[in-house]
């Protein structure tokens, strides 16, 4: 660091070596050198690894389900069969997978690098949250081994403490599995407070900076009253000590308070970081300067708070009394303004742009596509009397599915191929990456919209067999889940391609403006050789490129 | 534009549904305008400022305090509509009118069993009068289950340690849905029942009558009736594949292992025990989940049953 004392910067510009000899993928060889890191990179990456397993895990299970619904009446599944593969796709995709999904994957690997740090605050506890995370998996896998789960992702009581099945492990699951979210946004915290490269103010942070800052508050916050839900519930069954079983002398609805004051938060640990890679995406490929950075960095920190109030709106029916749920209801409302600010914010930036519809890009308007449809039935869903009757319906399903799957799932997959380049040092197939994205889109469209319309026509949720008068819809829409799983087959085959064959990637094909473009493609181990100084905002798109690759100019570069 | 609606939702059949959807149609609307909107900007953005050179210079616009305050200030106008109306329609579904007929709703896994003033019970079924107000006074012996009528607009848990209670007033005669909606199990989606709105006379008719059982009735018949007016079928087939429940065809008379390695026959006294007593002989394979006929079912509709499961 330079003497404070200084009065003026003496600074140069460091170019970038497009042929870099020693990045982080061959600073250190062998198996070991990988499970031992303390490299941000190689974590994000073993996260990486990780979650796109379960999520392979999880959409294989969401294919079965949808088989099995081809038909009102059993044809490949039981009943009790089909209530456990329902509660696994429900468990591995929120806790296994979009929980730690963005911050955890693409946060770890581009947060110190957007603000020229070489590595996050705190390296061995972050090694540490993915040997937790592992450590959440097995007791995962292990409950599903040892006679599976068939309470729902929710495991509301009575029934998860009734139910004789290894709820006990796989709460405990969760609980190990939330310590190592609080780990991740701990280490984030201090990392965006403590280590920015001179220069980079919070005015200068990278809008996928100030939502995973955002995400990390909340992670802190929610998730140990989660630990305290599990906990409690555990203690339920294993002590007999009467906390939610009326049996006992507890209150169910009580659990259902608990399990929402995380949960619900918890929506917005996975949407929020999803925010931030839009705002990269759309600026970058529009080259343009974004349009309202304030009103989008601080739409953050608003849904982050609000999301804290508004957890009944899940109980609207659950016999809480009526004017909590109005509270509620009114409250919920509030989360949508900051959303819509949003979304009118990125597409003002697009306004007299330079648009080019590269993949990410195409991902971006996808997401702009089916997030508003998710937010807008959002707004259908928090009018109470509307509620009454979608609640607990496909209608809902459909609702989180364009939220969670169209909203954060599609924007981590423009992240994934935007940062692609720069993770790999390949580029993907411009092509195929295109076709794929139509064909993800689509197919979600003809999975998902047949189910708001079931949900409308009053098909509930969690139904095994169901009433004949939904079998064409169901149809339509597991015939369009066979084409979704299809889209991300096709992807993992061109990624993978792309390992091997692809071209050399530039360091910074997308001629972008944030940091982590302003080193070699992949990144050498301690990301950047000098110390970076930042003039310029992130999205600076109308200043010099070579302004975006300062640094200090000290005595071993002199 | 009436027709997507319709399309959408199920038949209005009580006084609450219109008030409902009504505002699911405003929402769409304005929810599509809104979306069009957006969308049409985007295309004409995407298509009108695509990239013509690498070399293209755009300009440098940070912010626009009236369109800011626009987008903000228009939204939320929107969402307090929404809130407002929601808010309407949610004291009608919640205020049960003082003369309302009220009937106890008692959910289990996985049936549902009406009990009338005059003491009379029906099971997975329930016969109200139509344009009067009807009340469900519910509550449950196990778990959370929730009582939906999609054709009503009407849904409301059913908790195990309280009554909650919802009410209706349905406006035609007809036969409805009525759902499960609280998952509760291997039978969630199994337990169903149907809601028989029957004209002011009808009703009274049937409320005098014994719920169609003709005392004269063939026993097997009788049993034929009770096991389907009472849910059996819920569980237990009658073309041999196993359900929740073992199947019922060719049972009588067979041998049954139970799940404690003991193998039993059969006969009167065992069907008897399982309908009385179902968690004392649970046959191997299948979950000790059934519920106790025991004061549901009088003498006469178990002979019944013994008589009806020997014909299967």
């Amino acid at each position: 660091m330079a003497d404070s004392t200084e009065k003026t910067l003496r600074i140069r510009e460091f170019p970038i070596d497009e042929n870099p000899k020693y990045t982080y993928l061959n600073h250190e060889k062998g198996i070991l050198s990988w499970l031992l890191t303390i490299d941000h990179k190689r974590i994000g990456l073993l996260y990486l690894f990780s979650i796109v397993f379960f999520f392979f895990v999880g959409g294989l299970l969401a294919l079965m389900l949808r088989t099995e619904l081809l038909t009102p009446a059993q044809n490949i599944l039981d009943a009790d069969t089909y209530n456990q593969i329902f509660t696994l796709h429900g468990a591995i995709m929120i806790f296994l997978f979009i929980i730690p999904s963005i911050p955890a994957a693409l946060g770890n690997f581009f947060l110190p690098m957007m603000i020229g740090a070489k590595d996050v605050a705190f390296p061995r506890l972050n090694l540490a949250s993915w040997y937790i995370y592992i450590l959440g998996a097995l007791f995962a896998i292990y409950s599903i081994i040892t006679g599976a789960v068939d309470t729902g992702w929710t495991f509301y009581t009575p029934y998860s403490t009734q139910t004789d099945m290894s709820v006990v492990s796989m709460t405990f699951a969760v609980f190990i599995l939330g310590f190592s979210s609080i780990l991740t946004g701990l280490n984030f915290i201090v990392t965006l407070h403590k280590l920015r490269s001179p220069g980079l103010s919070w005015s200068k942070m990278p809008l996928f900076l100030w939502s995973l800052y955002a995400t990390a508050i909340i992670q802190i916050l929610a998730t140990p009253v989660l630990a305290i839900t599990v906990l409690l519930l555990a203690m339920e069954r294993i002590l007999g000590i009467g906390i939610f079983d009326p049996a006992m002398g507890g209150d169910p609805v009580l659990f259902q308070h608990f399990f929402w004051f995380y949960s619900h938060p918890a929506v917005y640990i996975m949407i929020v970081p999803a925010f931030g890679i839009i705002s990269e995406l759309i600026s970058v490929f529009s080259r343009k300067t974004i349009f309202g950075y304030w009103a989008i960095a601080l739409s953050s920190l608003a849904i982050a708070f609000i999301g804290f109030l508004v957890w009944g709106h899940h109980m609207f029916v659950s016999g809480q009394s009526e004017l909590s749920s109005v509270v509620f209801s009114f409250l919920t409302f509030f989360v949508g303004v900051p959303t819509g600010i949003k979304i009118f914010n990125w597409v003002a930036t697009l306004y007299k742009g330079s648009i080019d519809l590269k993949t990410p890009m195409l991902y971006a308007l996808a997401f702009l596509f089916l997030f508003t449809i998710g937010g807008l039935t959002g707004i259908m869903i928090g009018a109470l009397s509307v509620n009454v009757h979608l609640h607990d319906t496909y209608y809902i399903v459909a609702h989180f599915h364009y939220v969670m799957m169209g909203g954060t799932v599609v924007a981590m997959l423009g992240g994934l191929h935007y940062w692609w380049p720069k993770i790999t040092g390949r580029m993907y197939n411009e092509i195929w990456g295109r076709i794929t994205c139509g064909i993800i889109f689509i197919s979600f469209n003809m999975t998902f919209l047949p189910q708001f319309v079931m949900g409308s026509q009053g098909m509930p949720r969690r139904y095994f067999n169901y009433v004949d008068q939904f079998q064409g819809l169901h149809q339509f829409s597991t015939i369009g889940s066979y084409f979704l799983g299809f889209g991300f087959l096709l992807m993992a085959v061109y990624l993978v391609w792309s390992l091997f064959k692809g071209p050399k990637a530039s360091s910074n094909p997308w001629k972008a403006r944030s940091l982590e473009w302003m080193t070699s493609s992949p990144p050498p181990h301690h990301n950047f050789e000098y110390t970076p100084v930042i003039l310029h905002g992130p999205y600076d798109h109308h200043k010099p490129a070579k302004e975006f690759r300062m640094g200090y100019l000290n005595k071993e570069t002199a | 534009m009436n027709r997507i609606i319709e399309y959408l939702l199920p038949p209005q059949r009580s006084v609450a549904a219109s008030e409902v959807d009504s505002l699911f149609t405003f929402i769409n609307v304005a929810g599509f305008i809104l979306f069009m909107g957006i969308m049409i900007t985007i295309l004409i953005f995407v298509i009108k400022y695509r990239r013509k050179s690498e070399d293209d210079v755009t300009p440098v616009i940070t912010h626009n305090s009236i369109l800011e305050v626009t987008w903000t200030i228009i939204p939320i106008l929107l969402i307090l509509i929404v809130f407002s109306w929601g808010f309407r329609g949610f004291l009608n579904l919640t205020n049960v009118p003082g003369n309302a007929y009220e009937i106890n709703v008692t959910a289990a896994a996985w049936f549902w069993e009406f009990r009338y003033p005059d003491g009379s019970t029906t099971m997975n079924e329930v016969f109200v009068p139509v344009d009067r107000p009807v009340k469900f006074i519910m509550r449950s012996e196990d778990y959370l289950h929730s009582l939906y009528v999609p054709d009503f607009r009407i849904k409301t848990d059913v908790l195990p340690n309280r009554y909650t209670t919802t009410w209706f007033q349905a406006t035609d005669t007809g036969d409805s849905n009525l759902f499960c909606t609280e998952y509760c199990g291997t039978g969630h989606s199994e337990m169903l029942a149907i809601v028989h709105v029957l004209s002011a006379e009808d009703f009274q008719e049937w409320l005098d009558g014994d719920s169609g059982i003709d005392e004269d009735m063939p026993l097997a018949e009788l049993g034929e009736l009770t096991f389907t007016n009472f849910g059996c079928s819920a569980c237990h087939t009658l073309d041999g594949s196993p359900r929740i429940g073992p199947s019922l065809q060719g049972l009588f008379g067979s041998e049954i292992e139970l799940d404690d390695g003991s193998v039993v026959e059969a006969d009167e006294d065992y069907i008897r025990r399982s309908i009385l007593e179902p968690s004392t002989q649970i046959t191997a394979g299948f979950p000790a989940n059934m519920p106790t006929y025991d004061g549901r079912l009088n003498e006469q509709q178990i002979d019944g049953l013994i008589a009806f499961i020997k014909e299967q």
